[in-house]
């Protein structure tokens, strides 16, 4: 047990020393560097003016709200049909090759795969050119296709937990498809569809390859934003805004977590 | 075919009357008088968004590069119609020059290298899942939301913190001057090692996970079991605890290797410029030339579904108890 305890740590540990790395490294006076040379907050009030920062912000934001709405919308609508149907075996396979396509496909290609397709639509004509021009239209239909599934794939495994009692206690009582889908349905997976937008948005907030792929001048998103610089050389402002995100992401998963243990609570 | 058999899990409702019948015929489905015909066209207008946007942005790219691969190439990302196996023997090494072994050299690398991640993964995420899965329940939950959390932060942001850790004047990099691993002036990246840290903590999660998942549901009896017969300790691991967390180690196998073998950021940013992985290869050929990345692509998807066919075989080969 001993032995265990050191190896889960050191192997917790692994995972967080270079994100508490780039903590420290945003509070280093030292412009040049790693070497420490005194506590400033500098780097966090230079960001607050930094215009490029503040467009990728947007931009990450933009691309991480519109993706999530349309992929939501779509993948609840998915795993209704889907799994309220009676389909032929074949039309139920096809679908079901197609949604766990963008799951077991590797991000680079599925990247790849939307620069060779944007590339082949622009050459349709001049209007397609402009209109498929690298840029936040394709990486937010980039994101969208790769969030899809997952918000389908939960509102699916919720659909299938729940049963058709209620459904068939519902028509019983002479209610019409509308009233069952939104009054009977909806409520009832409303846990599910809330946890596969959360899902989406912080895929959308993690993916670096699609965006960096698909992205034009002006159109980075945060990651993309960040790796430019990186090759650029580490600077500490970076690393102040590398922070911000990351205490984004512990307040996203900890707000999600007791979400969820709110909810586990209530039922 | 019987509509019988294409009813799905969701369709439980169906009563036997339904059998064998076309699909004009009256159904109950859920308590609703129907027929198939109509509950298929309610489920189209349902999928049909869903469906179609896949197909579009999915399918068709994926059947594009497929078809792209065998093209030629026009120039800054245009692509011109034919049909060539050039771009494939490209990829295996031959160039205008003759053949070349670099671009085999990166193939075999980036087997070895995410088979090596792999590996070592697995070698940590074992005893790190007994550890989470023997712990009190409550304490459990914070342990997976520690490592939910770097899982959750960009990658890009936990290479950054590689790139302080490990450069030349950090104190790891001096503790490692002293000892005389590297040159006095040297940091601890880029190189071979800068890799494989930052690979195996980008998917050590990956690879907890479901490990710990079936630790978890482990039946400890069949353990006690193995004891009463005095069974020793290598013997007890291999039949009573082996067989029931061979679905997790596939698992997470598959978790780590599938990605491991697409990735390009670490080595861009943590591996010297020679060290390059098939990932760096495409990454190069984004809006160049086109045909050659799909034929890049091409590769990695079959060494993907090559992986992926080893590992579950593997699987098989360990019998129960």
């Amino acid at each position: 047990m001993k032995t265990l305890s050191v190896l889960g740590w050191s192997g917790i540990g692994l995972l967080y020393v270079p994100l508490l790395a780039v903590a420290v490294a945003s509070f280093n006076a030292g412009r040049h560097g790693v070497a420490w040379k005194g506590f400033t907050v500098d780097w966090y009030v230079k960001l607050l003016g930094n215009q490029v920062v503040a467009e990728a912000t947007v931009n990450t934001l933009l691309v991480a709200g519109i993706s999530t709405i349309v992929a939501t919308v779509l993948g609840t609508l998915l795993a209704l049909g889907l799994a309220r149907t009676p389909w032929p075996r074949p039309v139920r396979g096809g679908l079901d090759v197609l949604i766990h396509l963008p799951v077991v496909t590797p991000d680079i290609i599925l990247a790849a795969a939307l620069v060779v397709a944007f590339a082949v639509l622009r050459l349709l004509g001049p209007l397609a050119e402009v209109w498929f021009a690298p840029g936040l239209l394709q990486i937010i239909i980039g994101h969208i296709t790769f969030e899809i599934p997952f918000v389908a794939l939960i509102v699916m495994a919720r659909l299938t937990m729940i049963g058709r009692s209620q459904e068939e206690a519902a028509r019983d009582l002479y209610a019409s498809t509308w009233r069952l889908y939104t009054r009977v349905l909806l409520p009832q997976l409303a846990p599910a569809i809330a946890a596969g937008a959360l899902l989406a948005f912080s895929l959308s907030l993690d993916d670096f390859i699609i965006a960096f792929f698909t992205c034009g001048p002006g159109t980075e998103t945060l990651p993309v934003l960040i790796y430019g610089q990186m090759a650029r050389g580490v600077s500490p402002e970076l690393h102040a805004l590398s922070t911000l995100i990351f205490v984004a992401t512990v307040l996203l998963v900890v707000g999600a977590a007791r979400l969820q243990g709110s909810r586990a609570a209530a039922s | 075919m019987t509509e019988a058999q294409g009813q799905g899990p969701g369709a439980q409702g169906q009563g036997p009357g339904a059998q064998g019948q076309g699909p004009g015929a009256p159904t109950i489905d859920a308590g609703e008088l129907t027929t198939f015909a109509r509950l298929r066209r309610r489920g189209a207008v349902l999928i049909g968004g869903g469906a179609l946007w896949l197909l579009l942005f999915l399918a068709v790219p994926l059947a594009l590069v497929f078809a792209a691969a065998f093209c030629e190439t026009a120039g800054y990302g245009a692509v011109k119609l034919s049909l060539t196996w050039d771009n494939l023997g490209r990829v295996a090494g031959w160039g205008v020059f003759g053949w070349e072994a670099d671009n085999l050299r990166i193939l075999l690398r980036t087997v070895v290298v995410a088979g090596l991640t792999t590996v070592l993964c697995l070698a940590l995420a074992l005893p790190m899942a007994f550890w989470i899965a023997r712990q009190p329940q409550s304490r459990r939950g914070l342990l997976l939301a520690l490592l939910m959390i770097p899982f959750c932060t960009n990658l890009v942001i936990r290479i950054a913190g590689w790139t302080v850790l490990l450069s030349n004047q950090s104190w790891l990099a001096g503790l490692a001057q002293q000892l005389g691993a590297i040159g006095p002036e040297d940091g601890l990246y880029p190189g071979t090692f800068a890799v494989l840290l930052g690979m195996v903590t980008t998917f050590l999660p990956f690879a907890v996970l479901p490990l710990y998942a079936v630790v978890e549901r482990l039946d400890w009896t069949l353990v006690e079991a193995a004891r009463d017969l005095h069974s020793g300790p290598w013997r007890t691991a291999r039949h009573a605890i082996l067989p029931q967390i061979m679905p997790g180690l596939v698992a997470a196998g598959i978790l780590t290797f599938v990605p491991a073998l697409g990735m390009f950021l670490v080595t861009d940013r943590l591996g010297s410029g020679k060290f390059m992985l098939v990932g760096n290869l495409i990454q190069q050929q984004v809006g160049r030339d086109t045909p050659y990345l799909s034929a890049l692509c091409l590769t990695l998807v079959a060494a993907t579904l090559i992986g992926i066919a080893i590992l579950r075989w593997r699987a098989r080969e360990v019998p129960v108890a």
